[in-house]
């Protein structure tokens, strides 16, 4: 069995036959997984220092003097690396006083932070196939994001306490703003709101639980959802990235109602984080400086939003980017500030950020060429082998080389 | 998705009963679920209902590849997601301890599995929807976010 590191899902059930380098067949990846089985051999980097080709020591090298040369280098990214990797990204951050930031700081960040404090209860996602009986996808449509989130854990597989699962046992909602495919099969739980409205939705679900009307439009929706979620034995709540986005500075909201909630029966929290180890890094960096992102190296431990990507992008001289593509995925503007800044880039893949790189160090893809271990989106660790034998060197031996180089 | 009213508009309405059907009616119906080929509905095959007969082979092209039970599969529109695997009611009770709980299938006799990112049906007799008894179940196509698999 392989482990998928398509999303933080991680699904360990996969059964793949190769034939040589070729994936020949496989069972249980779902398209988004399969896609990334199958960029096995389409668009891999290549080394790469100033825009010519040349052998990866070289690159190698090549990076840890631009890192030890550098006075302010931003390392950035971690979301799609190893755990071991990641461990190896946050001493090099030490040992360079960098400024270190995960994808998380522009994502589910909030949200991880509060469940790694206690401040918001959690459980696993096989606590939710066997007990989750209420199920509330907030801001996320796991059809596109997860594909195997539903039918994994959530909602249509058979649990202990569930055997007729989603049939009769379980019951989901989802809160969005469109018509999402998941909207579709939930079609009759679906609670549609505008932008930026779950803050006002969270008020009226409070006043319903303080026997209040609610000032929402559909009275009766609304007052029979908190019925059937106060009936919960266990209910479980997945806040997506529009939830994140909406509530941004104001997730006491969240809290609130899921204490409230928990004042009648038990509510848990697991986020929906997308990339397959940004937990993970969150965890490791939590467990050695208290802080889950943006932390600086400079003077002892410092922590901040001035030490979160966008912002450190306007102070720092040097970017070492591994296992993400920010270039494509950040907004325009930071994406700009970001190609002026003198990169490293470690990736299996060509990418937009490949392709702007001072440096690129070609890297094995996880889970498939290269092992190690991962914490899935509700923090479990799920440890993984190479499937076959890579001419690449994983993130974590480029970094420990780097270490040593410097 | 073709209709039986469209299929009769292009069987010749002769209630001929070559076919072995009563009307041309029912032989649209049986058409539509696979019990009969177009051939078997010979006038058809005559010169002079050569405009229909090609008419008729393009709006059953897309239904071609319907198993016996009439499931489609449009590969181009699974996510893979396995939520038609894991309702798949058949798939639950020869399978307890892979699908039924959101694993991959363990058993062979499951009808439904996810290859390749996409969905492919493996015993369509097994199906509940195939031979005489069967009833009208629709766990799979209900719990598609994406409408990748129908019944014709
Ligand atoms: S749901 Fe995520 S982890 Fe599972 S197979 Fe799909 S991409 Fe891979
Ligand atoms: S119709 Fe019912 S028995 Fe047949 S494949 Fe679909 S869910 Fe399974
Ligand atoms: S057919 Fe639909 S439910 Fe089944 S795996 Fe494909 S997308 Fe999912």
């Amino acid at each position: 069995m392989a482990v998928c590191t398509g999303c933080s899902l991680l699904c360990d059930d996969i059964e793949v036959s190769i034939d040589g380098r070729r994936i020949a067949k496989t069972k249980n990846l779902c398209r988004k997984g399969f896609g990334r089985y199958r960029s096995l051999t389409s668009d891999r980097s290549v080394p790469r220092v100033d825009g010519k080709q040349v052998g990866i020591d070289e690159a190698i090298s090549r990076a840890a003097e631009m890192l030890r040369d550098a006075k302010r280098p931003l390392l950035f990214g971690w979301s799609c690396s190893t755990l071991e990797a990641q461990r190896k990204g946050i001493e090099l951050a030490r040992k360079t006083r960098a400024i270190i930031d995960d994808t998380s700081s522009i994502c589910q960040g909030e949200i991880v932070d509060m469940i790694i404090r206690g401040e918001l209860p959690t459980c696993t996602l096989d606590d939710v196939r066997n007990y989750g009986d209420t199920l509330i996808f907030w801001g996320c449509d796991p059809s596109s994001s997860h594909p195997r989130h539903m039918s994994r854990f959530s909602y249509f597989p058979r649990g202990e306490k569930l055997q007729r699962g989603h049939e009769e046992d379980r019951t989901a909602f989802l809160i969005d703003i469109r018509t999402s495919p998941t909207a579709k099969i939930l079609a009759g739980n679906f609670i549609q709101i505008s932008p930026g409205g779950d803050a006002d939705l969270i008020e009226a679900m409070l006043a319903v639980l303080d026997g209040k009307i609610p000032k929402v439009r559909d009275k009766k929706a609304m007052i029979s959802m908190i019925t059937t979620l106060k009936k919960a034995d266990m209910g479980v709540i997945f806040p997506g990235l529009g939830l994140a986005y909406s509530l941004k500075g104001r997730m006491d909201r969240l809290k609130a109602l899921v204490s409230r909630l928990n004042e009648t029966t038990r509510y848990n929290v697991i986020p929906m984080v997308g990339h397959y180890n940004m937990r993970g890094f969150n965890q490791l960096l939590f467990d050695e400086t208290g802080f889950i992102n943006r932390v600086s190296f400079g003077d002892g431990v410092d922590h901040g939003p001035m030490y979160s990507v966008v912002e450190a992008l306007k102070s720092c001289d040097l970017a070492l980017v591994v296992g993400t593509d920010p270039i494509s995925s950040l907004p325009a503007g930071i994406a700009k500030a970001l190609a002026r800044v003198p990169m490293i880039t470690l990736d299996p893949h060509r990418t937009l950020t490949t392709e702007l790189s001072r440096v690129v160090i070609p890297t094995a893809l996880s889970g498939i060429e290269a092992g190690g271990s991962a914490l899935r989106m509700d923090g479990v660790r799920i440890e993984f082998d190479p499937i076959m034998k890579s001419e690449y060197p994983s993130d974590e031996e480029v970094l420990s080389k780097i270490l040593e180089e410097i | 998705m073709v209709s039986v009213m469209e299929i009769y508009q292009l069987t010749p309405k002769l209630n001929c009963k070559k076919c072995g059907l009563p009307t041309c009616m029912a032989f649209a119906v049986a058409l539509l679920a696979r019990e009969k080929q177009i051939e078997d509905c010979t006038p058809l095959l005559e010169p002079k209902y050569e405009e229909k007969l090609k008419k008729l082979r393009e709006v059953m092209a897309p239904v071609a590849g319907a198993t016996e039970t009439g499931l489609i599969i449009h590969e181009d529109r699974c996510y893979g997601c396995g939520n038609c695997v894991v309702a798949c009611p058949v798939n639950v009770a020869n399978d307890p301890k892979g699908s039924a709980i959101g694993l991959g299938p363990k058993s062979d006799k499951v009808i439904l599995v996810v290859e390749d990112g996409v969905v492919k049906c493996l015993n369509p007799k097994e199906c509940r929807r195939f031979g005489p008894n069967r009833i009208l179940c629709n766990l799979c196509t209900a719990t598609c976010p994406s409408k990748a698999i129908e019944f014709v």
